[in-house]
């Protein structure tokens, strides 16, 4: 298939999540585990047989979650709850849940009262995980969660079976770890909203699939002339650049996401694996004990700052953007320390407050333009 | 030289003022001081003879003595979301500003860290360690989504508290006794066993206490477990609400207890006489929390798994079918009319999961019980009026029941 047909066939499905899963359970011929966010060991589901799908939350009128969530709960877990009381998640064998918030501790509880349904599996990860006792507790958890999942589907997971999940996910995270800098590259190519899209539908498919997609999208710009761009180059930072429309308004006023440090997306996959790790289960532990500048992870002095002022520095982006997810407490608690690091930096960087129930754009909308033509004005 | 006999009111008013004039004198000094969460394990500390304040209590003060605004609007300023815990805003700010006209408390050179009451505290302490630079020692215990706490948690924590000690001997450039940890332990048990005695009173009826007090005592359970003026505290507490008992007298001298109800959640202190005179006024007398339990943290002497296992199993850490049990007993051991949820804007972690115990517990015990919006600190997120509905409404069904109770 030609690369630009493969991207809109990837932006469909990234619109269309229920849809794009079911048909992956149907082609596939596997049932689907659904993760929510941020981490889950997905290289153990994969080993089992089963899908991982991710679950973001989206758009939907909030009715029957409010049974268990007050208001100021964020969009994305109230959405969440609200798809799987209503029924909307019931192509899931499972949900696979990170207590990483005090939210998602409450979720995880109310998830086997209001979704009895559908079985949940808790995994907690460790803050001190740089800590010795750190990493055997998670090395334990990924353990524990292994046999739940071969509890749930009956069958025993064979370590060669972790292994090749393994390497299919770290092809994958090469594969968009490649991806995102080339597209960086190739801004009038892969708009912002093209790229959320493209990367969001790896939430839904198979990835070793999804994989070979990437693979020929990043070999078809290849071929293509690189341009000039005369827009201008942000970095993202957050927990999600969504809702897609105010993408659009990135697109319409020319703004190219040139990195990211987002928890969707290259938070997902920058870690680099250690090459000197043989055993799989180590490999998996490692990467959470070597992920830096993240949210959701303690960092003594915490790097997120100094990580965003690199990144801006290495992609010569003109400024950042922060896509705050309204009532996201661990992204709420960092934004002060590194706002004021990238102020004393110097770089511009526009704080815009989300929801997954936005209606009016308008007020964003200005604000994006203005920022925008603030960033033109700075080159001038 | 004859010694003055202190009530227990004016010895905690003595032991406040001690507390926090020691620490800034301490800091003058030039000893270091410490910075904890709430229900940490302190007795580490208290080995090392380190002076340690508790900004939980710190702004549960200063947002009792009405100051808070002035700071969680400079940490709004700062970028802080309105939307964050109040603590952390209330403290937030003072960092920045240093000074308060009502209570001030020394800057820290240590942060000292547990994640059994919230994952909030993480963020918020990593980033005290963040602006103010110095070291932290952070203590992360596992969310129980299990009833128990697992081994494997146990275990981590363990390593956590000898990785703590070592650091702490960096710290302090002196080496960790044992044996003043073991007397320590001791001594932190019996002060938690006298606090849990003294609010166990509360199960007479009428109830010799009133539970507004108990939330003024809590600031010293936090800050007194490990030292034997906390330990002398709890006793004399416990000791006039057993004599009080005794004579048969209820929690105020002005009126009767005609209602016995739990409060769920952190006091709304900036709004604490309002949210006390509209129970009293009704006769209603909050006879007890989830806070008696909060620091009742036992475990065998010199045991380092007991005492891991004892800091996980805070209520705030365990799962919905602990928390309902926990609510349940409540209901019976303290014989309460009804249950007065706070949705306290500022934790998250006790709120979202407060509808489905409200419902579990209703289920099991019908006892009666209403919501209000609140917030600990945050001035704003409370109004006189709704709460003032939702408390009658919450009496209109206490005295149907006692009504039917009456007639058989
Ligand atoms: S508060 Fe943030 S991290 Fe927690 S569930 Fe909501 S969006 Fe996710
Ligand atoms: S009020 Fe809640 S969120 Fe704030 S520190 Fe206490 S437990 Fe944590």
């Amino acid at each position: 298939m030609e690369y630009r047909k493969i991207i809109e066939k990837l932006e469909e499905a990234a619109l269309h999540p229920s849809k794009t899963v079911t048909n992956t359970i149907k082609s596939t011929g596997k049932s689907a585990i659904g993760c929510f966010p941020i981490y889950t060991p997905e290289e153990i589901i994969y080993a089992a047989g089963y899908v991982p799908v991710g679950m973001w939350g989206g758009t939907t009128t909030l009715q029957l979650a409010d049974k268990y969530l007050q208001s100021f709960c964020c969009s994305i877990m109230r959405s969440n709850m609200e798809y799987g009381m209503k029924g909307a998640y019931n192509m899931l064998e499972a949900v696979i849940l990170p207590t990483f918030c005090d939210t998602l501790k409450c979720i995880c509880e109310n998830w086997k009262v209001g979704v009895p349904n559908i079985p949940i599996i808790p995994i907690v990860y460790p803050q001190n995980r740089t800590l010795e006792c750190g990493y055997v507790y998670m090395l334990d958890e990924f353990k524990r969660v292994k046999v739940e999942i071969e509890r749930l589907s009956g069958k025993k997971i064979e370590e060669k079976d972790i292994e090749a999940a393994f390497d299919i996910y770290e092809e994958y995270r090469v594969t968009m770890r490649e991806f995102v800098e080339i597209v960086a590259d190739y801004p009038q190519i892969i708009k912002t909203k093209s790229r959320h899209l493209i990367i969001k539908a790896g939430q839904f498919l198979d990835k070793g699939e999804y994989t070979k997609d990437i693979k020929a999208i990043i070999d078809g710009l290849k071929v293509e002339e690189k341009q000039t761009f005369k827009g201008t180059k942000i970095i993202a930072t957050g927990l999600m650049s969504e809702p897609v429309e105010l993408l659009e308004i990135f697109d319409e006023n020319q703004i190219a996401i040139v990195g990211d440090d987002l928890a969707q997306e290259s938070r997902q996959w920058r870690t680099v694996t250690r090459d000197d790790e043989v055993d799989v289960w180590n490999k998996m532990t490692s990467r959470v004990a070597d992920q830096r500048g993240d949210t959701f992870f303690y960092e003594y002095m915490k790097s997120r700052g100094e990580n965003l002022i690199d990144m801006v520095k290495e992609k010569s982006a003109d400024g950042i953007v922060v896509f705050m997810m309204k009532f996201c407490d661990p992204e709420e608690y960092d934004y002060p320390i590194y706002k004021k690091e990238v102020e004393a930096a110097g770089i511009p960087m526009l704080y815009l407050e989300i929801d997954q129930q936005i209606t009016s754009y308008e007020q964003l909308r200005t604000r994006i333009q203005s920022f925008s033509e603030m960033l033109i004005s700075r080159e001038a | 030289m004859e010694q003055k006999i202190l009530t227990s009111k004016e010895l905690l008013n003595d032991l406040v003022d001690k507390h926090y004039e020691g620490a800034l004198r301490a800091k003058a000094e030039g000893k270091p001081v410490v910075w904890a969460t709430s229900i940490c394990p302190q007795e580490l500390l208290e080995t090392m003879d380190l002076v340690t304040v508790y900004p939980e209590n710190h702004a549960a003060a200063i947002g009792a003595k009405k100051e808070a605004l002035k700071f969680i609007e400079h940490a709004e300023g700062m970028g802080y979301s309105s939307d964050i815990c109040s603590y952390a805003r209330v403290n937030m700010g003072y960092v920045d500003l240093k000074h308060s006209d009502e209570l001030n408390i020394p800057m820290p050179d240590l942060i000292f860290c547990c994640s059994n009451i919230c994952n909030t505290v993480i963020k918020w302490y990593e980033n005290l360690a963040k602006e103010l630079n110095i070291p932290l020692i952070m203590f992360d215990m596992p969310f129980n989504h299990t009833y128990e706490v697992p081994e494997h948690s146990v275990k981590y924590m363990r390593g956590q508290i000898e990785y703590a000690i070592e650091q702490l001997e960096i710290f302090t450039n002196k080496k960790f006794d044992y044996d003043k940890f073991g007397e320590v332990m001791e001594r932190s048990n019996r002060t938690c066993e006298w606090w849990k005695k003294a609010t166990d009173w509360a199960k007479v009826i009428p109830s010799p206490l009133n539970g507004f007090d108990m939330f003024n005592y809590m600031a010293m359970i936090v800050c007194m477990r490990g030292n034997a003026d906390g330990e002398r505290l709890f006793k004399l507490w416990h000791d006039e609400l057993e004599q009080k008992a005794k004579l048969g007298k209820g929690p105020w001298n002005s009126a009767d207890e005609e209602y016995r109800v739990m409060w769920d959640g952190i006091a709304c202190w900036p709004h604490l006489s309002t949210t006390f005179k509209t129970l009293k006024k009704y006769g209603i007398n909050m006879v007890t929390s989830t806070y008696p339990e909060s620091w009742n943290v036992r475990y065998e002497k010199n045991d380092l798994d007991g005492m891991a296992r004892a800091y996980a199993s805070n209520y705030a850490n365990r799962n919905l079918d602990y928390d309902t049990e926990n609510v349940v007993k409540l209901i019976q051991d303290f014989k309460l009319d009804g249950i007065v949820y706070h949705s306290n804007r500022s934790c998250k972690l006790m709120d979202f999961r407060q509808y489905e115990v409200q419902r579990r517990v209703t289920e099991i015990t019908s006892c009666p019980s209403v919501v209000f919006d609140g917030d600990q600190t945050d001035p704003r997120s409370f109004s006189a009026a709704q709460y003032e509905t939702r408390i009658q409404a919450l009496l209109e069904m206490m005295e149907k029941n006692k009504e039917a109770k009456r007639r058989g």
